[in-house]
Formats: C-alpha cells, structure tokens, sequence
C-alpha cells in the first residue's frame, strides 16, 4: 500500500501540476499579505480564494489523475494486492501530495504573516477541505468508466458544493422565511463541506457582521467549543464516508 | 485733572491690597484644628482658599457653600465610606483641585454623587480623581462649570452603576481631558446647551460612551470612545457638531458606534470609526451633514433608516466594512457624493479622480439580509459575491436612491 503511494507521490511530484498548484497558492498568499496591511483582511481575502481554489483543483486533478492511471491500475490489480490496498495507496499517494502543495503554498505563509489561532483553523480547514474533495473525485471516478463521465461528475461535484447549494439554501430561505430556520440551517450546512469550512473560519474573522439574535445564534453554535468539535467532525465524515464508498465499488467493480 | 485721577487710583490699589488681607488661607490638618474640609468650610469666608494636606479625610457630604478655592496637597482623599456623598457645591465661584474623592453611597431613590455641583456658576473642577462611586461628577441647574484633567472610574458593578460625568439642565459646562471607565455611561448630558466636550476618553463603560439627550448647541471634539458595552447614544437633540471624535471596537450584537435619533441640522466630521458593529445608526434625523470620516474594518459602516431625509453623506472613507450602507426601505433625499469606497470598481477614464461610473452602496445582500436575516449564514460564499457582483451591474432590488454619483478613485487623507 505505501509503496503504491509512494510510487504516486514520486510520479506526481515529477510532473510539475503540483508544483505550479503551490506556486499559484503561494503567488496569491504572499501578494493579498503584502498589499494589505490588516492581516486579517488578508485572511478574509485568502479564505474566500481558497473555499474556490483548493477544492477545484483537489477534485479535478484527483480524478484525472486517477483516469490517466487506469493502465498502471490494472497492472497493479494483476498482481497479489488487495483492491483495497490498491485504492489506499493511490489515496494516500496523490492526497499527500496534493496537501503537501497546499501546506506549503498556504499553511507556510499564513503561519508566517498570521499566525494565530485563525491562521492554524484556516491551515486545518484548508487541508480537510482537500481531503473530502480528494475522497469525492475517487467517488466519482470509480462510478464512472468514461475519463470524460468521471472528470465531468467531479466537476458537477465541485460546482454544486460551491454555487448551486448556496443558491438552493436561498430559494429556501426566501420560500420559508416566515418560519424559524435557525436550527434547521445549522442542520443544512452539514450537507456541504465548503460551507462547513467557510463557517468555520468566517466565525474566526468577521463576527462584526454576525449581527442580531441569528448571527448571535450562529455564533453560540459554531463559535463554541462543541460547534467547533461538530464542524470539524462533520468534515472528516465528509472525507471519510466517500473514501469507504469508493472502496466498496472499486472491489467489486469490473476493471 | 491729574489729582483727581491719582486719588481715584490710591483708593483703587487701597482696596486692592485690603481685599487681599482679607482672604486668607485655611490649612486642613489632620491631627491639628481645624481638622476637616467641613470645619475649615464653616470657618471661612467668601474668597478664602482652603488648603488640605495629605491624609484621608472621612466627608459625608461636606457642602462647599461659600466662594472658596480648595486645593488638596499631595492628592488627600475625601472618603464618604458608603454613607452619603462626597462633596456638595451649592456656591458659585469655587475651585475644587488636586483631591481624590471616593466611596460615595449607591442607591435607588437618590443619586448620590462623588462630587456634586448644584444650582452653581463658575465652579472649575480640575485634576481630581474619583474613584468608585455612584455618579463621579453631577453637574445641575448649572452655569459656567469647566470639569478639567479629571480621572473618574466607577465601581464597575452593573446594578449599581452611575454615570461618569453627568450634566443636568446646565449650559456653558466644558468637560476637557477627562478619563471615565466601568460607570453606567461615561458623560451623560440632559437638557444641556451651548457646552462643549474636548479631549476625554471614555472606555470601558457599563452602558454608553456618551450618551446625551435634548441637549442642543453643543459640541464634542477630539475624544475617543472606546470598546463600550452599547457605544454612543445621541438622541432628540440640534445643531449638535462631533467632529475628530474616535470610535473604536465598540462590539458586540446591538452595540453602535454612533447611534443618533432625531437629531437635526449636526455636523458630524472628521471622526474615526474602525471595529464598530455598527459605525452610524440612524433614525428619523434631518438635515445632517456626515463628511470627512473614515469608516474601516466595521461590520455596517452606515444604517440608515428610511425616516431619515435630507443628509449629506460626502468626502468619506469607506475601507473593509463589511456591508458600507444598509437601509430597511428606500432612502429618499439623502445625498451620497465624492466618498471613497473600497468596493468601487469602476473606471475613471478622463483621469480626473472621480469615478464615471455611480456606486451603489447598498448590497444585494445586504438587502437579502434585511430580509431574511437567517442567510448571514451564506456570507461570504461564492454565491453571494456572485450576485452582489450582478446587482452591481444590473440593480434590480436594490434602492435606486442611493448612489454616489461621483466615487472617488482614491482614498481621502483623513
């Protein structure tokens, strides 16, 4: 298992798409903290940027890779490996590699212009960020068989995580406004890994909006020490659940 | 001709230099006669000065009612023990310096005071400090009273907290240079005219920076308020000027920077408001002018209700608010020209500084918010900017009204 993910990692790191991923991440953390002066203006900028970048990346370069490895695959599964360790491997290979671009494109200069406890919090959510959408381009990669299927149900993934579950969650907000949604938002915003992460950062950064009895409801939630616990939880559901579905397909799934 | 004027200058300088051996100068002591403020008081006559040396003196409100000059030497207390207020001025023409007054009683019929000046004129209050009582300094039917350099912290207890420095049906009162911590509201004026506050610092207080109601002609200058549990509160007064005030982090759900109701004809300029949940909130006030502040880093820079009409909003700064201006209808008759607004992006192509395209302040979620409250909980999603970014070009909800017509490219120094 971990010398397949070795071998992927070594493989990835060759062919310098990552490498330009950190360099992105790196160009864009280093600029928004050198033309702002407020750090934590920064860290808004950097949290809005990354709830759309490191998703993106992590699930369409997931699944391409996985697609453009389907050969090596086969090979692999003609010799005495488990299926699972097969998927474990190309998991851990192209997950660490993906995290490591990250860690060091975003983790290193937030800890060295923002360091803190919202620096660390958006590092952590960054990186599970990356893993739940690592696990989902695996979904969607062993559920389809067409290179252009699986990076198109990758794509649809990201799309729907970023842009039409907000707009759903306003439709709803408009069409039940009369009735008190507080609780149950909470509730929606665990079906979304991205609102998750926004959440929890948001609540670090601009409290100052957060006004009246919701945003002070949201607050007491996500800003105490079990909402934290619930978030951070929900989110390694999310990267969890998806990984042990892809396993379960791709052991039976015929190559 | 000239004994005549020689004779009237001998008389002069004659009752000059009389006067002067007069008024004499009483030493309090303790140890030696006489041993208290209140029997130096009842041995004294108009125009003498009472000197009290260092040591604590017990004062259950000693009652200043002669012209007299009091100065403490080397900072004595006056100590009401909880009993009863500290010091009462009923004469014009006093100066209180130098003492730290404390411990007055608190209660709930009376307001009992560390210092109170009542049915007074030309009283100066200078270089005091008052610690722990009820009310610090209670001015009252009042004229021409200067409250000067003073430090007045209060008990911090919020069921029995007083206010700081509190003026009552006065005029003419200066309050300069003073601190004011943990009291209920650190100045507090009511039915106050023509006076001016200049240079304190109000934080840390239970309720109100400054709080002041039906007092009009006055003017606040050059004092910071900071990190106070419900900001500043103006309300129901004219022609009011706060001008190079600070207010900074007053945070925290419904707490303002500024709230101002019905105010009229003010002028509100040159002020800082930076970390404010809500930097201005304001409701049924006419005809003000707001110009040359800065607004940076608040959650709302502006709430302004649709009761209010005829303000001018010009030559502002508006830096990393989170929502610049929100309004619960249409905002009608108030004017929003040359500011400077961060989330502009507009062109200026004839390079002359002012945007040729109109900023729309007002956000479409801002307005989504007003009225669905619930969605903050989709701020800062892509969906939101996305939207935002189309309103902007294509406004549809939001009030056609407020616009600024002519942004500014760059930042004004302020």
């Amino acid at each position: 298992m971990f010398k397949i993910a070795k071998y992927i990692a070594l493989d990835i790191i060759k062919s310098k798409v990552v490498m330009a991923y950190t360099l992105l991440l790196m160009a864009i953390c280093i600029s928004v903290f050198l033309t702002d002066a407020d750090v934590t203006k920064g860290l808004v900028s950097i949290t809005t940027i990354m709830l759309i970048i490191v998703p993106l990346v992590s699930v369409v370069y997931a699944t391409t890779y996985y697609f453009n490895a389907a050969e090596f695959t086969e090979l692999l599964v003609s010799q005495p490996i488990s299926r699972k360790n097969i998927l474990l491997g190309k998991y851990i290979g192209i997950s660490s590699s993906i995290l490591s671009a990250f860690l060091i494109g975003v983790g290193v200069p937030v800890l060295l212009f923002a360091f803190g406890s919202t620096g660390i919090i958006l590092i952590l959510t960054g990186s599970l960020l990356t893993l739940c959408f690592i696990s989902l381009a695996f979904l969607a990669s062993v559920a389809m068989r067409d290179k252009a299927k699986g990076i198109g149900l990758a794509l649809m993934i990201w799309f729907y995580c970023s842009i039409i579950f907000d707009g759903l969650v306003l439709v709803f907000l408009y069409a039940l406004s009369d009735y008190p949604l507080e609780k149950v938002l909470i509730a929606i915003t665990a079906f979304n890994p991205i609102d998750l992460a926004r959440i929890l950062v948001l609540l670090q950064l601009d409290i100052a909006a957060l006004m009246g009895y919701t945003g002070a409801l949201f607050q007491d939630f996500f800003g105490s020490g079990f909402g934290i616990v619930f978030s951070f939880g929900l989110l390694m559901v999310w990267f969890v659940v998806p990984l042990i579905i892809s396993l379960r397909v791709f052991r039976k799934k015929d190559l | 001709m000239y004994l005549l004027r020689y004779i009237i200058y001998f008389t002069l300088s004659f009752f000059i230099v009389f006067g002067n051996a007069q008024a004499k100068t009483i030493v309090v002591k303790s140890g030696a006669k006489p041993q208290s403020l209140k029997e130096a008081i009842a041995m004294a006559q108009n125009g003498d000065t009472i000197v009290v040396q260092k040591g604590i003196y017990a004062s259950h409100n000693t009652v200043v009612n002669k012209s007299l000059t009091i100065l403490g030497k080397n900072r004595p207390v006056l100590d009401a023990q909880f009993k009863d207020e500290v010091l009462t001025v009923t004469a014009s023409n006093v100066k209180i310096e130098g003492f730290l007054l404390r411990n007055s009683k608190t209660g709930d019929l009376r307001d009992y005071a560390g210092l109170r000046i009542f049915g007074a004129s030309n009283v100066h209050v200078n270089d005091n400090i008052l610690e722990n009582n009820f009310f610090g300094i209670y001015i009252s039917d009042s004229h021409r009273v200067s409250v000067t350099n003073n430090k007045v912290t209060g008990n911090n207890n919020r069921r029995q907290a007083g206010n700081g420095i509190q003026a009552w049906k006065s005029d003419h009162i200066t309050i300069t240079g003073n601190q004011v911590t943990a009291h209920r509201d650190g100045i507090y004026f009511e039915f106050v005219q023509n006076s001016h506050i200049k240079d304190n610092s109000s934080e840390k207080n239970l309720r109100y920076g400054l709080h002041f109601m039906f007092s009009n002609d006055n003017s606040y200058i050059h004092n910071q308020f900071k990190n106070n549990q419900a900001g500043v509160a103006v309300m129901y007064s004219k022609r009011i000027k706060m001008q190079y005030n600070q207010f900074n982090e007053n945070w925290g759900s419904s707490i303002y920077g500024l709230l101002l109701k019905e105010i009229l004809d003010s002028q509100i300029a040159h002020n800082t408001f930076y970390k404010n949940t809500s930097a201005i909130f304001m409701e049924s006030c006419n005809r003000n002018k707001i110009y040359s502040n800065s607004f940076s880093n608040n959650g709302l820079a502006l709430r302004v209700l649709s009761n209010c009409q005829d303000n001018n909003f010009t030559l502002n700064n508006f830096k990393g608010n989170t929502f610049d201006v929100t309004t619960n209808g249409d905002l009608l008759e108030n004017h929003f020209a040359h500011n400077y607004w961060d989330k502009y992006e507009g062109y200026d192509l004839n390079k002359d500084g002012i945007g040729d395209v109109p900023f729309r302040p007002v956000s479409l979620y801002a307005q989504i918010m007003e009225r669905i409250p619930q969605s903050v909980i989709l701020m800062r999603s892509f969906i939101v900017n996305l939207l935002d970014k189309v309103e902007r070009s294509i406004p549809s909800i939001t009030p056609l009204s407020v616009k600024d017509d002519s942004p500014q490219m760059k930042p004004w120094k302020i």
